[in-house]
């Protein structure tokens, strides 16, 4: 390219894009600047001085390159390149200079602090520190402030560098916190000390560089050179964020992101980083078999299994139906697709919110934008969701892309996405009428307009002539164009699409979900297989014969006649497919508590009782054999589907305004309902809504 | 020092401003363009200061409210200037004193301790009786006068520990003290009195004192319950009396110290006679040194120089008059335009206020600056003893 501009950094001559900043142009060239305040994904501050570097030809004393851009340096008069230094003796005596200035009033208390071991200041403080401090004053501390039950505060510990004041005003976009004071004063707060109210203030832990903010949580647990990392799939959502579990023995001890530009870029939602207390609590250790006394009582593999098979033995296909929950992985609904396979059960269902997605049809159920799409849309529909509860780290994306530009109109209901939109309107009326809206010109006149469903809106009994609707007009404005297909579904469910791609859905004579409860609730479906499904309506099951598979005592366990514990999202090996139908692979950080299994064994392990044996032996067989049958799920994997695009006709819509999908966002499955943590944020997040409607 | 809110036992229900207020903060919003009307939080916030005293936290919400901004970026504003007060202070008087060097070294460490015995223990304390508080502050640019305190908008200087403690209770028995100088001086010449160019003083007193007298008899602390801001009464003052109306620049310093802060409380307002009376002398006397430029005086024009600082002028005299010439600086053609205006005695020079060389500056067209420049004034008294 020709606007690259050749810079010379520690004497390497490198092209570097002049918009960049002197860092970043570093990192190109290979050289780590150490940094505090400075973060890829934030505002500029320039406030901790770490990154000093020296411009030759400049002025004579260090710039901060975070603060200078590659534009701003001039060359020398004889045509010389403008050079710039990060190893010169002023560099280092800058460095070592700001190091004593910030470990002035830092404590030395690094024993006890829970940044220990990977701790920015620690680190930077050896590689480019002072052997010792000249300061023989006293050192001021901070008091304490609250910041609420998930981060541990520490304010003597900070340096200032305002990371998560800028994250929670920028990413978050719930400017709650703040730097009040100045000089020796400055201090970090949360306005009148209230709890944060933001879905993803978790990354504030990660974020700040020294152990001001730590998590509550994990506090005085675990060091990090003690954890065993495993780099997995987050299934607390249907974004598939990146994550790496840390463990150490088989207990997690904490979750935390991985970046992946992609996908979560480096965010993840409180509910994914803390949700796993709830991996402790509450687990099926062991198979349950209800006995005649209508209690379930514990029972031995070999007892749950025969149970099955004598119920089995007597249905036909006909009289069975599965039900996946949303939190399985593909390669275990496959198992339990093969198995159910051979008795000839063709009531397989994988949306147990009954939302009505097509199977057929990956364009009417994909985010087809891709979530890397939403940088570049221009105007964003939002037609019945709340992508703040449904997706946090999506909506951070939505609030980037509005901060870039774009411009939102939402129809449902009017609640604080974090970001400004033009509310259309309450329910479909607004939708057919959408045409006479405001909105209607700015979604018409966007080179990227982008129209986004919610996943809530499918399980609505006109949710196909919704859908329909939502797909006609994102083609009327233009939304989908050669290279552009601006239609995308919102799920809520992280096995959603892989069920759909796999086909764990109604076969030609099978039941959907409402069909399903209906025929339970009449007797004409005699056994339902609960695949980690805990969110439908238990008492519509009737008389039914229930097994549930899964790993945790809610609602359908409570309701099972036979409970096989299964492997949670942490213990197992599996593949998730994300909205944008990227499939991923989640890995097993652990074992399953107990006599708890990995879901597609227990499932092999029955099909041996059941006289029928599944033909593998072993995860990797498995997984063969899915490949052959579903060769994307390898081919692509990491990679979003691209479907073609089938728009769905238009249909009568009743006038009913949109609901939330989701009530409570930090109780929305088992594992999150077993977390104390969880429920803690809930009654948090109930409590200011109270205050709020006052 | 940690700037807090003040604890919740001591912040209001709620914060509204007066309609008065109201509408001069949607004045000040709307000097902003669209989206940026978060410009204006600190005049807002200090003119939330102005009405209550203090910025509570009822002030800070209703201010963010009125801004679109949220709460905690009016909080870091208002933390972060020390001329915001966060908690409640005196009744009748909040006590700034300057504790920076200049001050120190001429004694205000005596004030602190005359404000520990006489207000409070500690610094933003109330006192027993809730009337007073006080602080320590940094420099407030009256070092010439040192030491000094500041009571709301008015300067007490040249004080010691025993007339600040009688300002004290001047103020505690409801009086208004004088503010300026407290040991006799005039502004902020030699102790002993002017050393060159000696004038008997024709004002009573410096021109920010008449400026502080000149408006609400009481200081604004006083004032109780309907808030009256030192700017608004002098613009009331200054209407009323207006004379003639002055060029921008020296209505500008016209308010000595608070020529900056002037700029966003409306339209420049006419100066009292008073207050410029005062004002240009104080601006001529110190600047009859030639070294200087051109002084200030020198940017009235025929029109705009008040009536009142006219000298006597006189009809053609049967001899023709002095010989002006004979003052260095004096040419042909600057001598016959001063015989049109009316000047043909050294007498009549001699004899010129600083009012009169104002107004006869503002009348000599491309040789304004020349009085003061070649000092016709001592010239003409030179001449008139030689005669």
């Amino acid at each position: 390219m020709s606007d690259l501009r050749k810079i010379i950094i520690d004497g390497q001559e490198v092209e570097v894009h002049p918009d960049l900043a002197l860092i970043q142009a570093c990192e190109q060239a290979g050289i780590a600047v150490p940094r505090f305040c400075y973060h890829d994904r934030l505002s500029i501050a320039g406030n901790c001085r770490m990154c000093l570097v020296e411009v030759v030809g400049g002025p004579p004393k260090p710039a901060a390159s975070c603060h200078m851009q590659v534009k701003d340096l001039r060359g020398g008069r004889n045509g010389e390149l403008p050079e710039i230094k990060t190893n010169s003796p002023m560099v280092k005596k800058a460095r070592e200079g700001v190091m004593e200035f910030l470990l002035i009033n830092h404590p030395l208390d690094c024993p006890i602090c829970d940044q220990g071991g990977e701790c920015d200041l620690q680190d930077q403080a050896l590689a480019f520190g002072r052997d010792c401090s000249r300061f023989e004053e006293d050192k001021r501390s901070m008091d304490e402030i609250n910041l609420g039950p998930l981060i541990k505060t520490q304010m003597t510990r900070c340096i200032q560098c305002t990371r998560c004041v800028r994250y929670m005003t920028e990413v978050a976009g719930v400017p709650e916190m703040g730097c009040t004071g100045r000089g020796e004063d400055a201090e970090i707060i949360s306005y009148l000390d209230r709890n944060l109210s933001s879905e993803m203030q978790g990354n504030v832990i990660d974020l700040c560089p020294v152990g001001a903010l730590t998590s509550r949580p994990y506090a005085f647990t675990a060091r990090p050179w003690e954890l065993k990392k495993t780099e997995s799939i987050d299934v607390m959502d249907a974004l598939g964020a990146n994550i790496r579990i840390d463990v150490r023995g088989r207990e997690v001890m904490r979750i935390m992101p991985r970046n992946n530009d992609d996908v979560n870029e480096e965010w993840i939602s409180d509910k994914t980083r803390f949700i796993w207390d709830g991996l402790r609590n509450q687990r099926l250790d062991r198979p349950y078999v209800r006995g005649t006394d209508g209690k379930l009582a514990p029972a031995s593999w070999e007892q749950a299994f025969t149970a099955i098979a004598d119920k089995m033995a007597g249905l036909s296909g006909g009289q069975i139906a599965a039900i996946a929950g949303d939190l399985v992985s593909v390669e275990a609904m496959w198992a339990l697709k093969q198995l159910l396979a051979q008795k000839g059960v063709e009531s397989l269902e994988c949306r147990q919110d009954g939302a009505l997605i097509p199977t057929d049809n990956p364009s009417a159920a994909l985010f087809n934008p891709s979530i890397a799409g939403i940088d570049e849309a221009d105007a964003i529909l939002l037609i019945g969701t709340n992508p703040r509860l449904e997706s946090p780290v999506l909506n951070a994306r939505i609030r980037k892309a509005w901060l870039n530009g774009a411009e939102v109109g939402l129809i449902g209901q009017p609640v604080d996405l974090t970001y400004e939109y033009a509310h259309v309107g309450a329910g479909p009326r607004s939708l057919a009428d959408f045409d006479q809206s405001g909105f209607y010109s700015v979604l018409k006149n966007a080179k990227r307009p982008m129209v986004v469903l919610g996943n809530g809106v499918l399980a609505r009994r006109d949710g196909l002539a919704i859908l329909g609707t939502a797909m006609q007009l994102a083609e009327h404005v233009g939304a989908i164009q050669e290279d552009w297909t601006g239609f995308g579904v919102l799920h809520t469910a992280a096995s959603r699409i892989g069920g759909l791609e796999i086909g764990f859905v109604p076969g030609e004579n099978g039941r959907a979900l409402p069909s399903i409860l209906d025929g339970a609730a009449t007797g004409a479906v005699e056994m339902v297989w609960l695949l980690g499904a805990d969110e439908i309506d238990m008492n519509r099951l009737g008389g039914a014969f229930v097994v549930y598979q899964g790993s945790h005592g809610d609602a359908g366990a409570h309701r099972a006649d036979v409970i096989l514990p299964g492997a949670t999202y942490t213990e197992e090996p599996g593949i998730f497919v994300n909205l944008e139908g990227r499939p991923q692979q989640a890995m097993s950080a652990g074992l399953a508590p107990g006599e708890a299994k990995e879901n597609w064994a227990i499932i092999r392990a029955l099909s041996a009782h059941l006289g029928a044996t599944l033909p593998f032996n072993s995860l990797a067989e498995l997984r063969a054999q899915l490949a052959n049958e579903h060769p994307r799920l390898w081919d692509e994997m990491d990679m979003p589907a691209r479907a073609a695009w089938q728009p769905l006709v238009a249909g009568a819509m009743d006038d009913t305004p949109f609901a939330p999908t989701i009530q409570d966002f930090y109780l929305t499955n088992p594992i999150a309902r077993a977390s104390q943590v969880m429920a803690q944020l809930s009654k948090d997040a109930a409590e200011r809504a109270a205050v709020a409607a006052e | 020092m940690n700037r807090r809110l003040a604890p919740r036992s001591v912040q209001p229900a709620s914060f509204a401003f007066t309609p008065d207020n109201q509408a001069w903060a949607q004045g000040q919003i709307s000097k902003y363009p669209e989206g940026r009307q978060a410009s204006a939080v600190i005049p807002l916030l200090w003119r939330a200061q102005e009405q209550e005293g203090w910025v509570s936290q009822p002030a800070i919400e209703y201010v963010a409210a009125m801004l679109d901004m949220a709460e905690i970026r009016v909080l870091e504003v208002a933390t972060f200037y020390f001329m915001f007060k966060l908690a409640p202070v005196g009744s009748v008087a909040h006590f700034e004193m300057c504790g920076t060097t200049p001050c120190m070294l001429c004694g205000s460490e005596a004030l602190v301790e005359v404000c520990k015995q006489k207000i409070a223990p500690h610094a933003f304390e109330l006192s027993a009786d809730g009337k007073f508080s006080w602080e320590e502050v940094e420099c407030l640019g009256a070092c010439s006068n040192a030491p000094m305190i500041q009571v709301g908008d008015d300067y007490y200087e040249d004080l010691t520990a025993e007339s600040f403690s009688a300002l004290i209770d001047a103020f505690a028995r409801g009086e208004r003290p004088r503010p300026g100088p407290q040991n006799g001086r005039f502004a902020s010449e030699p102790l002993g009195g002017l050393t060159s160019l000696p004038t008997d003083p024709v004002h009573e007193s410096n021109a920010s004192v008449a400026l502080a007298l000149g408006t609400d008899p009481l200081p604004r602390q006083f004032s109780g319950g309907t808030p009256q801001f030192a700017s608004e009464n002098l613009l009331g003052k200054r209407q009323g009396a207006a004379i003639s109306k002055p060029s921008p620049k020296v209505a500008a310093i016209s308010a000595p110290g608070s020529n900056e802060d002037e700029s966003d409380r409306g339209p420049v307002a006419p100066v009292t006679e008073n207050a410029a009376l005062a004002e240009l002398r104080a601006q001529t006397v110190g600047r009859l040194d030639p070294a200087l430029d051109v002084p200030t005086a020198s940017d009235y024009t025929p029109e705009t120089v008040p009536a009142q600082f006219r000298p006597e002028l006189l009809g053609r005299p049967t001899d023709g008059g002095d010989d002006l010439e004979q003052i260095r600086g004096i040419g042909p053609q600057l001598g016959a335009l001063l015989k049109d205006l009316g000047i043909y005695r050294y007498a009549q020079i001699a004899s010129w206020t600083p009012e009169n060389v104002a107004w006869v500056n503002a009348h000599l067209g491309g040789w304004k600056g020349r009085i003061i420049r070649d000092d016709w004034v001592a010239q003409a008294r030179a001449l008139l003893a030689k005669k």
